[in-house]
């Protein structure tokens, strides 16, 4: 069966996004944003400025990664004596303490989340900038576990304010945070924002007819 | 601004269609059982899905989130026992500690991921369905409940308890930690606000809003 699939776009109509009413397009666009005639949302036939917004925001993620990596996320002082922890270093110190389940779970969340999220946007974004006809279905799978798997990064941040909160005997033992940790909080959050600003249905756009 | 022109012909035949939010294919909206989900034929997101009894559910589950939140926040969340040494700290503890330390950045961060956007989110859940369930509807309704929509990537609980875990674990050795009233109810608050989370039925919240305007 060939034939193009009815989209909303394609029957003159949009989509709101917060409570997914669906109104007409209309005819001129310039007088101001539309208005959701239900939740008074401002209607966008698809997110506006997608790719450019969500490249910025990735981009400014790319950047913030390396100081988030490099610098360190928290020092424990003790005894007056300082060590620095990145993140990869204090992952490594959970496996030395022969606690490799946690280890996982903290590697997990804070350095393959990120980088997959970050590889995983880019992909996306090129896939729909070459508009690309290469499983749509895959590709929206893909973009819908990147925007839920994101948040889960924030383990290191929270662990952090834990710590801080409960080890403060002064000269015994400290703990500081570092300037990595505000770095891998912003790489989180621009990431977070970059999945909230791609939109999928470019992915179908580009897929013009039932095969 | 547009919408208003709808005839009431065309408004019912928008309303017997929806498109898929996530590749904007156009489906017919059929009644669903209890229970039973509708998915986009084309990529497989989720559509709507139908749940039984969804506005008391909810309204429940908000109001015991409501108790579990307050004690979280009030009750001793953990004590740190050293060498005869004892540090008692709160929920908040964390969050005023960057403060101290000039780290307001992360402060705000923490602050809103585990008290903030928590509370907004049981608070705006009660102030929509609550009048709603008696056919009444509050003030700012809609600006509300979409702010409640907006809570549910940003409320981190989950993420934060798991934060926890991992800092008792690494503390473990050091010191002798014992979990206070707090750190239970926030178990309990991160249960039960997933569980008011699904057992919300968003369509038919619009659904009753749009009826009763």
């Amino acid at each position: 069966m060939r034939g193009v699939y009815p989209t909303a776009a394609r029957s003159g109509l949009m989509s709101c996004h917060a409570c997914h009413q669906l109104s007409r397009i209309p005819p001129v666009l310039s007088e101001g944003e539309p208005i959701c005639p239900r939740c008074e949302a401002h209607l966008h036939l698809r997110k506006p400025n997608s790719i450019s917004r969500t490249w910025a925001l990735l981009i400014a993620a790319y950047i913030l990664y390396i100081p988030a990596n490099v610098l360190p996320v928290m020092t424990v002082i003790s005894f007056g004596k300082g060590e620095a922890d990145t993140i990869l270093s204090g992952v490594k110190e959970l496996i030395h303490a022969g606690m490799v389940p946690i280890a996982l779970l903290v590697f997990f969340a804070s350095i393959t989340v990120p980088v997959l999220k970050l590889l995983a946007l880019t992909y996306l974004l090129l896939s729909v900038q070459y508009k690309s006809q290469w499983r749509p279905r895959e590709r929206t799978k893909l973009y819908r576990m990147t925007e839920v798997v994101g948040r889960w990064s924030m383990i290191d941040i929270f662990m952090i304010s834990i710590l801080i909160a409960l080890v403060k005997l002064d000269a015994v033992a400290t703990i500081e945070p570092g300037p990595g940790a505000i770095s891998f909080a912003a790489v989180v959050i621009l990431t977070m924002f970059a999945a909230m600003s791609f939109d999928p249905r470019l992915i179908w756009d580009n897929i013009e007819e039932k095969s | 601004m547009f919408p208003a022109r709808s005839n009431e012909m065309n408004m019912s035949a928008l309303h017997s269609l929806i498109a898929c939010h996530e590749c904007d294919l156009l489906h017919r909206v059929q009644s669903l059982h209890y229970g039973e989900r509708a998915k986009c034929s084309r990529c497989g997101a989720l559509l709507y899905a139908k749940k039984r009894d969804s506005f008391e559910h909810t309204i429940i589950l908000a109001l015991a989130s409501l108790i579990f939140f307050t004690l979280a926040n009030f009750f001793p969340f953990m004590t740190f026992e050293l060498n005869g040494r004892v540090q008692v700290s709160l929920l908040s503890t964390g969050v005023q500690e960057f403060f101290e330390r000039d780290m307001w950045e992360l402060g705000i961060l923490v602050l809103c991921a585990s008290i903030i956007f928590p509370a907004l989110k049981i608070l705006g859940m009660l102030y929509v369905l609550g009048p709603l369930e008696f056919n009444r509807r509050p003030w700012h309704a809609a600006l509300v409940f979409r702010m409640v929509e907006h809570c549910r990537t940003w409320a981190m609980m989950d993420v934060y308890l798991l934060g926890v875990i991992v800092a008792v674990v690494k503390l473990s050795d050091l010191a002798n930690l014992v979990p206070g009233v707090a750190i239970y109810s926030f178990v309990a608050l991160i249960f039960t606000l997933a569980a008011a989370d699904s057992a919300l039925d968003t369509h038919m919240v619009w659904e009753k809003m749009e009826k009763i305007s």
